[in-house]
């Protein structure tokens, strides 16, 4: 249960990038998260809204996209999603090769885009 | 008016533990972030360490829980440093915690620091807090699936003791099958079956904190 944690820095960003561009309404929110960054969607919506009730960000949309896990094999250095996408890791459908393989994507958490007025 | 940003969403954080990584790295202290589930034993692991090694290395911990400094009295009873962190509710240690708990420490000479994070297999995964390698602990009264349900876990971590081993006799623990799991997420990851109450075992863990305090001192 980090979500809240993760709200809180989220929204310090969110302002910073506000200030930046001298806006001073905020839209959306797009936030990518990869499978295997253990964040849980309806928690990290509820954190948000509750740290932006009676904001200047109250009302705004959290919009989130999860990436899928992409290894890359130790051996073969074929590139893959396990399957089914809902395992974390799973051998090679190349070579079969089960143990070793690199994270390339799935442990993302970044904010992606700020549509902002 | 949209605005691409692409900012990791902990760079706060990433960013204080990567300062602290540099200032560990200047004093040569080798630092170890220690996670399990409640109650595998990170407390008593450390306790043997700390008492085993206290002839032969400087070491000092900082004990995150989310409340009491029970820990922190049962490592200081060792003879080594101890500060307490309570998280009050926190499920993970975050690098400014550590940062501002370093203060309550004597870091000159020291060769180990441990940071016992708060125990939970998820949410610290996430938060770096200066360390050099994560230790993961996992016990045998536990699953030996373990490794497969928490991926990321494992996946990040440089070792895992498998500890309480004194008990294989009475559980449904298969060693193998944990040692496959977690070598299946992390090729390279040292494994150390272990028992901390009668150590056994622990002598090839306190080698292996040998060599990494050894070379995190030649590099210093």
């Amino acid at each position: 249960m980090h979500e809240l944690s993760i709200a809180q820095s989220l929204l310090a960003l969110i302002e910073d990038e506000m200030a930046k561009h001298g806006k001073e309404k905020l839209i959306t929110v797009k936030v990518r998260h990869g499978r295997l960054s253990s964040v849980v969607p309806e928690a990290l919506s509820m954190a948000f809204e509750v740290l932006t009730a009676d904001s200047r960000l109250a009302g705004a949309a959290l919009v989130m996209e999860e990436t899928p896990v992409l290894l890359r094999c130790r051996d073969c250095s074929r590139e893959f999603t396990p399957d089914p996408p809902t395992a974390a890791f799973a051998p090679c459908p190349g070579c079969g090769q089960e143990l070793g393989h690199t994270v390339v994507s799935g442990r993302e958490l970044y904010i992606e885009y700020l549509e902002l007025e | 008016m949209q605005i691409p940003v692409v900012r990791n969403i902990l760079e706060a954080n990433a960013n204080e533990a990567s300062e602290l990584k540099d200032f560990f790295a200047q004093k040569g202290i080798l630092v170890l972030n220690l996670m399990s589930s409640p109650g595998a034993g990170k407390t008593t692991i450390l306790e043997r360490t700390l008492t085993d090694l206290r002839d032969e290395l400087r070491m000092a911990v900082i004990e995150g829980d989310l409340q009491t400094d029970n820990d922190a009295r049962r490592v200081a009873a060792t003879g080594a440093q101890a500060v307490q962190i309570n998280t009050e509710g926190g499920c993970h240690l975050t690098a400014s915690q550590v940062r501002a708990a370093l203060a309550s420490l004597d870091l000159d000479g020291l060769d180990i620091l441990f940071i016992e994070n708060v125990g939970n297999l998820v949410c610290p995964a996430e938060f770096d807090v200066g360390e050099d390698f994560k230790v993961t602990l996992l016990s045998v009264t536990e699953g030996d699936d373990k490794p497969e349900k928490y991926p990321l876990m494992f996946h990040i971590s440089a070792a895992t003791l498998l500890n309480k081993i004194d008990l294989l006799p009475y559980v449904d623990f298969n060693l193998e099958n944990a040692s496959r799991h977690a070598r299946t997420l992390n090729a390279d990851i040292s494994l150390f079956p272990v028992s901390a109450r009668t150590g056994e075992g622990m002598a090839a863990w306190y080698d292996w904190l040998r060599s990494h305090r050894a070379a995190k001192k030649k590099l210093a």
